[in-house]
């Protein structure tokens, strides 16, 4: 196995060292290492984080191979600077019994660019009548400890006190996609003075609100933890503080770009910015870049949401919500949090590597960069600047809402347990 | 003049005004001729193309586009490839193709009219989108109340019912607003946005209160199935809170007048007796409808080949 000496990157933002990789882990940090027969990359004027790991990815495969695969979101991901990824289940199949998410996770190792860890669903095929065989996927080779019907909420209240507590005897979690459904009907984008005007149902921050209230209470009443997928608003992250105040075990993500963007972006009615939930407003971006700050919403999880052109070049109305994230997600927190002196690199480390592998009990990731760790890595290069060009994507699909944005940051290389999955910024398979 | 007519604040009041005018021209040119047409659009080519049942509107605009001698072409959604699951983008570059020089649409979902113009090199006319906007009825609304009292400034207007899912009220007070008038908008709480409150009008829950006020009464029509989701407890309920009859219109002022957009629900937001009154204009805004957009086509056309 190639060993890499990494010359002179900034761990965590902090003065120059060198990191000596051997056989997948991290051998030694330091002062003008040397070793002999390491392949020497240049990090002069990087920054060495930790892998990013990914709570909230959708691969689309199997079902939507069109749209992308494991193969190609894990590319996306690398080149992201993601060492894991947590592949969502709703898939066609969905990702229900242990059959499903053994196929994603093999298919990841297969591609051998990130680790695909499958989620698997909380409800046989994410209808929220009856639960999945939870047990079996956590005993599978994909080792499932976190449990979603992302894309739907699980609103039906016994139904979600029960998964709460039943996840409990294998150490999982049930990320919620909080959206009290009858709230939302036919809803297309935030419900305020622009949804108003373009004549668009809106989706009430209230409907996300009503459901994380209800379910920090439920967590704390059976003692289970929850996590709560793509907090959106700034009434959310309230909540999210009374419960954490309280004690309640949750915890909370964000996205890229609900942390960027406003529902200012539907006035075109370009159903790239349609999304759920839905974009917010200045003030819902101001709480939530504070929450994250703060560590009221834990980590930063993409929800990369890959869409065929077709799904997407039509009526709004019609268009399937969500947006691609993996390859840009790492530059919005450095243009929203690190420009903004809301978070330092330590701590860009901490919401998009440490706590999200904690979350999702990934032993191998999320860990220190120091002697002894497996070296999950990635270099990046703060001062690069570049322009979206959704065609030079990775991600077999294009609906990036960053097109045409200049933004900051360049992952430069990206490995996984010793191994280059990305060099000068290209992927190496 | 924006080359597109998509919303009732692509005209300022310049533009929204010249439209008005050059109705009004249209209208005396053509009273009393027995050949009710104009060569101006000779050789052009409007598509109205529909993606929702209504006759009214296609009537009016295939009309106007006729007696501004332009070759028409009817698209509607049925029975055509639209029904085959071809896209609204295919379809638009298929007329495009053709060599359409303005298409007229009307789709059921708000900003397919803003996606169509992305598409085409040609006009495009919102002929109504969704519960986003139909700037034509407001056009044609904002001509007839100046027929009828002879000015727009000033002019307090109510209108009342389903503003919530009403692209004629959108595209009212917007274009009101634009044109100098006051807007009240009135309906139950249900019915209203949430952020009608940065809407160019003032806003009221109680309809018997603003009528003495009111030179004009706008009503919406009012979908009986929205009291199946629980908008209004019943019709019954609604009629006598939010409809207008002939008791109510005795509040009116001497010279106040009655609109609806059509088609009316009698008995529900309007009473027989007041559709049929001297102060109602339903019948007179049908007619204006056919001069306000023949105005709208022959200013974004040009009058003449590019």
């Amino acid at each position: 196995m190639t060993s890499y000496l990494i010359k002179g990157a900034r761990v965590l933002g902090g003065d120059p060292a060198d990191l000596l990789v051997t056989d997948g882990r991290i051998a030694a940090v330091g002062e003008s290492l040397s070793a002999t027969g390491a392949e020497v990359v240049d990090a002069t004027g990087l920054i060495a984080l930790p892998g990013l790991v990914d709570l909230h990815t959708h691969l689309r495969e199997p079902g939507r191979e069109d749209a992308e695969t494991v193969e190609t979101g894990s590319r996306a991901a690398a080149l992201g600077g993601f060492t894991a990824v947590h592949a969502m289940a709703n898939t066609d199949p969905v990702a229900d019994t242990a059959g499903v998410v053994e196929q994603v996770w093999r298919l990841g190792q297969e591609a051998g660019l990130v680790d695909v860890v499958p989620v698997g669903a909380v409800t046989v095929g994410l209808k929220g009548e009856r639960l999945a065989e939870l047990g079996a996927m956590a005993d599978s080779a994909a080792r499932v400890r976190v449990f979603s019907d992302d894309g739907i909420c699980v609103s039906d209240p016994a139904l979600m006190r029960r998964a709460l507590e039943y996840v409990k005897a294998f150490d999982g979690v049930v990320a919620q996609h909080a959206e009290e459904p009858r709230l939302t009907v036919g809803a297309q984008m935030h419900e305020g003075d622009r949804s108003a005007r373009l004549g668009l149902t809106g989706w009430p921050a209230a409907a996300e609100e009503a459901i994380i209230a209800r379910d920090v209470l439920l967590a704390q009443h059976v003692g289970a933890r929850l996590h709560v997928c793509h907090v959106s608003t700034a009434g959310s992250v309230e909540i999210l503080r009374w419960a954490k105040a309280r004690g309640v075990d949750v915890t909370a993500e964000v996205t890229p770009h609900h942390l960027l963007l406003t529902d200012a972006c539907a006035e075109g009615y370009d159903p790239v910015f349609k999304v759920n939930p839905p974009l917010r407003t200045d003030e819902d971006v101001t709480a939530l870049r504070a929450g994250l700050a703060d560590g009221t919403i834990d980590c930063v999880a993409t929800d990369h949401a890959p869409h065929a052109v077709e799904d997407k070049e039509c009526e709004w109305a019609q268009a399937r919500p969500g947006m691609l994230g993996l390859e840009q997600a790492l530059a919005i927190v450095q243009d929203t949090m690190v420009e903004t002196g809301l978070l330092d690199w330590a701590g860009v480390a901490d919401r998009m590597s440490v706590r999200p592998a904690a979350i999702g009990r990934l032993s191998g990731h999320g860990r220190p960069i120091a002697p002894g760790e497996p070296a999950n890595l990635v270099l990046l290069d703060p001062t690069a600047r570049s322009v979206v060009d959704p065609a030079a994507l990775a991600s077999r699909s294009r609906n990036s809402p960053y097109t045409g944005r200049e933004l900051p940051g360049r992952v430069v290389a990206t490995f996984l347990r010793g191994v280059p999955t990305v060099l000068d910024g290209k992927a190496t398979r | 003049m924006k080359r597109h007519l998509l919303e009732a604040d692509d005209l300022d009041r310049a533009d929204a005004t010249l439209v008005l005018d050059t109705a009004a021209q249209i209208e005396a040119a053509l009273t009393g001729r027995e050949v009710k047409k104009l060569p101006t659009l000779r050789g052009r080519t409007v598509v109205n193309l529909f993606y929702e049942d209504s006759t009214r509107t296609r009537i009016s605009f295939e009309l106007a586009a006729k007696r501004l001698s332009a070759d028409v072409i009817n698209f509607s959604a049925k029975g055509s490839s639209v029904s085959k699951g071809e896209s609204l983008k295919d379809t638009a570059l298929t007329l495009e193709a053709m060599g359409s020089d303005a298409i007229v649409i009307r789709h059921g979902a708000s900003g397919a009219p803003h996606q169509l113009a992305s598409w085409v090199r040609g006009s495009v006319v919102n002929a109504g989108d969704g519960t986003h906007e139909h700037p034509t009825q407001a056009l044609l609304d904002a001509y007839t109340i100046r027929a009828r009292l002879g000015r727009l400034e000033g002019v307090r207007v109510a209108v009342v019912g389903d503003v919530l899912h009403s692209r004629v009220a959108r595209s009212n007070v917007r274009l009101l607003h634009t044109l100098g008038a006051e807007v009240t908008l009135v309906a139950p709480p249900t019915l209203l946005p949430v952020g009608v409150g940065s809407w160019p009008a003032e806003v009221s829950y109680d309809l018997d209160a603003v009528l003495p006020k009111a030179d004009v009464v706008m009503m919406l029509r009012v979908q009986a199935e929205r009291m199946n989701a629980s908008y209004f407890p019943s019709a019954r309920e609604y009629s006598r809170r939010y409809g207008l009859d002939a008791r109510r219109m005795a509040a009116l002022g001497d010279d106040a007048i009655v609109m609806h957009p059509g088609p009316m629900n009698r008995g529900m937001e309007i009473a027989a007796e007041v559709a049929d009154s001297v102060r109602s204009t339903i019948v007179e805004q049908v007619g204006n409808g056919v001069s306000v957009r023949m105005a709208v086509l022959y200013l974004l056309l040009g009058g003449a080949p590019s």
